[in-house]
């Protein structure tokens, strides 16, 4: 009768903390370089050791150019961002995927943890950054943390928290043709509030979760925190092991078979009690488009912005009550982040993209999450799918989910983005605006030059 | 800083009302000033494209300047889990925030900065904020134990969870030597879990 949040909270609870709260043991520590230098120098003035170095992993993603990617940077406070980060696992002992050399391994952090096979079900992850909860989509419990976190798990492989109450959440039907996972967690952060998870887990459930893949999942609990919810996961499941089975850092040969029967274990039991329970029909889900400036703000594309549509979002974005966003013109698409950069999201886009022209007014990105995707998606041909269209193919990194590298807005432009917020000011112009959607409508928008409804080019046979 | 042995009973000053729900930290730090290996300086940046937007901003106005007790409204610090917002404003000043609600993972950030968030409905903090705005001057009081906040004659009722309302109190908000106390039982969990210890 226990959910896997239990089960993994209780396996990995060293005690309660006179403070009250529960010493938690972290199992897997990914570190990046935005997030880490200030930890490590707290831990360098203490005189403390990193305690678990073995399993601490970090890499470069936020502020890397995907463009030039040679040493040093142009950007002075980015090189210097590197070389703390690679002089700060150098002394400490920590594996480092960095550019250059062993740049095989180098992406976005949530990409790759699962791509390597270091995310596991069962498991305790924490991460300075808030798209943590991406990894549960392995049935693991993944904490986003603040730097003084990142120091404590650093110093101790432990953190300070408060239990969070579970609500499941179960998704149920069959996904329309061009209708995706993004728009599954854009149709629940709309229906339970960007606030709605404060406190909560969430878990996904239901037929549509089952019937998805990894890629699928990782994008839904990826957005969890978008809803309030610090951690999201699903279940482990045979999907889970099939995607595992093989990956460097996951067990192998019969060391494999005994980790799925913990696995499986560890999941939620059928009967399991949660604190909260809500149901959605996926069937009826369209794609999906924010207008606003939370990722709560959306609406079907078929549907038009609501007559209590918040006023501060209206104006800042230049929409209408009642207004559809379907039509609005596009300068800039992005294809790419933690959210939707994956192998399977690139083929989505292609598949939209093959044989058509990027509107000749817009921008248009294609940034892979990981050096491993990109790598995967040249073999597959696809860069010249989007090369050919007229799409920018670039090196893996954060790129234009956030605006600490070069690749940024620039005054009131507006974004079809297939990142994950909307946020004022989030793509680097502080005027810029952002539409959050699927990377199949991306790629719509990008060779429309202007919000269309995928759907109809699913059908059109492009010459 | 203030080292983790000392207790935070309460918090006085002038207050600066900041309205509005879902501020996320994007705004009230934005990304570009991440790029830095410290924390310094980042109080000069707190709200910088929203005060450039907006002459009117509460941290462009004067009468605010020095304050200590910000209050907010729903779902403040949402978004990006950097530390830089509440490190932004724990340098500017501010010893403690009072509002409707928290993003978890800011909530959390402020608390290891000694920074208590208070909470309290919504009729309240509107009250707080437009006796701020009437009268900048009022002195504020936010008192951790029982939660209570005076602003000049104003009284609201206010909370903090019990569990960090008595770690401000015993002067262990901030958790990392508790963590490394006892380092034998972090490594009995450890070898305990198969993926540790090997499957
Ligand atoms: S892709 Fe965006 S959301 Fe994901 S880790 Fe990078 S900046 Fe954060």
């Amino acid at each position: 009768m226990h959910t896997l949040f239990h089960k993994v909270w209780d396996a990995h609870a060293v005690r309660i903390l006179p403070s009250g709260q529960t010493q938690l043991f972290v199992g897997l520590h990914l570190v990046h370089e935005v997030t880490s230098p200030q930890a490590f120098d707290m831990l360098r003035q203490q005189g403390w050791r990193v305690a678990f170095p073995e399993r601490t992993f970090a890499t470069v993603d936020h502020i890397v150019p995907t463009k030039v990617q040679t040493r040093p940077f142009l950007d002075v406070m980015a090189e210097e961002m590197m070389v703390a980060l690679e002089r700060n696992c150098r002394e400490y002992g920590i594996s480092l995927w960095s550019l250059g050399e062993g740049r095989e391994h180098q992406g976005i952090v949530h990409v790759i943890g699962p791509e390597l096979g270091l995310t596991q079900p069962g498991m305790t992850i924490a991460c300075g950054d808030s798209h943590t909860s991406t990894h549960g989509a392995l049935g693991a419990i993944a904490f986003g943390i603040g730097t003084s976190q990142v120091r404590d798990v650093l110093a101790s492989q432990c953190l300070a928290l408060d239990p969070l109450k579970v609500r499941r959440i179960d998704v149920n039907g069959t996904l329309a043709p061009g209708v995706f996972a993004k728009d599954v967690i854009l149709t629940i952060i709309r229906r339970l509030g960007v606030q709605g998870g404060v406190g909560f887990a969430y878990e996904y459930g239901g037929t549509t979760l089952d019937s998805m893949t990894i890629d699928e999942r990782m994008t839904i609990c990826n957005m969890s925190i978008e809803g309030g919810a610090r951690v999201g996961y699903v279940n482990p499941d045979e999907t889970t092991f099939r995607f595992l089975r093989g990956r460097t850092f996951a067990p192998s040969g019969a060391a494999f078979d005994r980790a799925a029967a913990w696995w499986r274990q560890i999941a939620s039991d059928a009967d399991a009690r949660y604190d909260d329970r809500v149901t959605i029909d996926s069937s009826s889900i369209e794609p999906t488009v924010t207008w606003g400036i939370n990722p709560g703000q959306s609406v079907g594309i078929g549907e038009r912005i609501a007559a209590s549509a918040d006023e501060e979002a209206l104006t800042f974005m230049g929409f209408e009550r009642g207004a559809k966003v379907e039509g609005t013109r596009i300068d800039v698409a992005f294809i790419g982040s933690c959210t939707n950069g994956r192998l399977s999201d690139l083929e989505e886009a292609a598949k939209i993209v093959r044989g058509r022209r990027v509107a000749s007014h817009v921008k248009a990105l294609v940034v892979p999450g990981s050096q491993a995707v990109r790598t995967a998606a040249e073999a597959k041909g696809l860069h010249e799918i989007f090369s050919k269209a007229g799409f920018e193919w670039r090196g893996a990194g954060c790129s234009m989910c956030l605006a600490m590298n070069p690749d940024k807005l620039e005054g009131r432009q507006v974004c079809a983005s297939s990142s994950n917020r909307n946020f004022k000011g989030r793509q680097g112009s502080p005027t810029g605006r952002t539409l959050l959607m699927s990377p199949a409508m991306v790629a719509a928008a990008a060779v429309s030059g202007e919000v269309v409804d995928v759907r109809h080019m699913l059908q059109e046979v492009p010459v | 800083m203030k080292s983790s042995t000392t207790a935070i009973l309460s918090v006085s000053g002038r207050g600066l009302p900041l309205r509005g729900n879902d501020l996320d930290t994007d705004r009230i730090m934005p990304a570009r000033f991440l790029r830095a290996v410290t924390f310094e300086s980042l109080e000069k940046h707190l709200f910088e494209d929203d005060r450039a937007a907006n002459p009117a901003h509460p941290f462009n106005d004067a009468r605010y300047a020095g304050a200590r007790v910000l209050v907010v409204n729903k779902n403040f610090g949402c978004g990006s889990s950097r530390e830089h917002a509440p490190q932004g404003l724990a340098r500017y000043g501010i010893r403690a925030i009072v509002g409707e609600s928290y993003s978890e993972i800011f909530f959390g950030n402020s608390a290891v900065l000694g920074v208590p968030c208070f909470t309290a409905d919504t009729a309240a903090i509107d009250a707080l904020q437009a006796r701020i705005e009437r009268a900048p001057v009022t002195p504020i009081t936010a008192d951790v134990a029982t939660g209570v906040v005076t602003a000049g004659d104003l009284r609201i009722q206010a909370s903090l969870p019990a569990a960090v309302r008595d770690a401000f109190l015993s002067g262990q908000w901030n958790p990392t030597t508790m963590l490394l106390d006892r380092f034998d039982e972090v490594r009995r969990v450890a070898d305990r879990l198969p993926y540790v210890s090997g499957f």
